[in-house]
């Protein structure tokens, strides 16, 4: 899974029935250091995600289940939006 | 998923059974400013999409949960047709 920033939105009315009803977002991966890092991507929301907020995103088959038992076509979906996030990869081998 | 643009048709005769009624369209994959990113694909429209049209592509095993593709060989969707990609500039 990976962090990343709402950078925007896509709007599509015409898609199919698995996506009616769903927000899709521009995503931008991050690095733990907070900068962009790889190509963005759409992703469906599944938490109420606004733009410019930073979230966690799932990709692959795994992206439908937030919305199980309805079969929603998606291989990238946020999951969680991130309040804060530490990360120390200075630390030696232990 | 990936924002694509429709670029061409792939038309094959002899091909597995279950893509007989699939239609297939060639597209190239683009970036959030809609320019070209990445090689270009294969993908099966289940949307109606047409020549030129940007798309949303979902890839791999999710392509399948897509239309009516569940025993399809397939691991590349349309699944809409983009009418506008709004960005905030960070």
């Amino acid at each position: 899974m990976q962090l990343a920033r709402v950078a925007g939105t896509v709007v599509a009315t015409r898609k199919d029935p698995g996506l009616h009803g769903l927000k899709l977002l521009v995503l931008q991966p991050l690095a733990p250091d907070g900068a962009a890092a790889g190509a963005s991507l759409v992703g469906v929301d599944s938490i109420g995600a606004g733009v410019g907020e930073t979230v966690f995103i799932v990709r692959g088959r795994e992206a439908s289940f937030p919305f199980l038992p309805r079969q929603v076509p998606t291989d990238a979906a946020v999951v969680a939006s991130v309040d804060s996030w530490f990360v120390d990869d200075t630390a030696p081998e232990s | 998923m990936l924002l694509a643009r429709i670029i061409g048709t792939v038309v094959a005769t002899q091909k597995d059974e279950r893509l007989v009624s699939s239609k297939l369209l060639v597209v190239q994959p683009l970036d959030a400013h809609r320019a070209a990113r990445g090689g270009q694909l294969v993908a099966v429209d289940t949307v109606d999409a047409g020549f030129g049209e940007t798309v949303l592509i979902v890839s791999g095993s999710s392509a399948r949960l897509a239309g009516q593709l569940q025993e399809t060989p397939v691991d590349a969707a349309i699944v809409g047709i983009v009418d506008t990609v709004e960005l905030t500039e960070h």
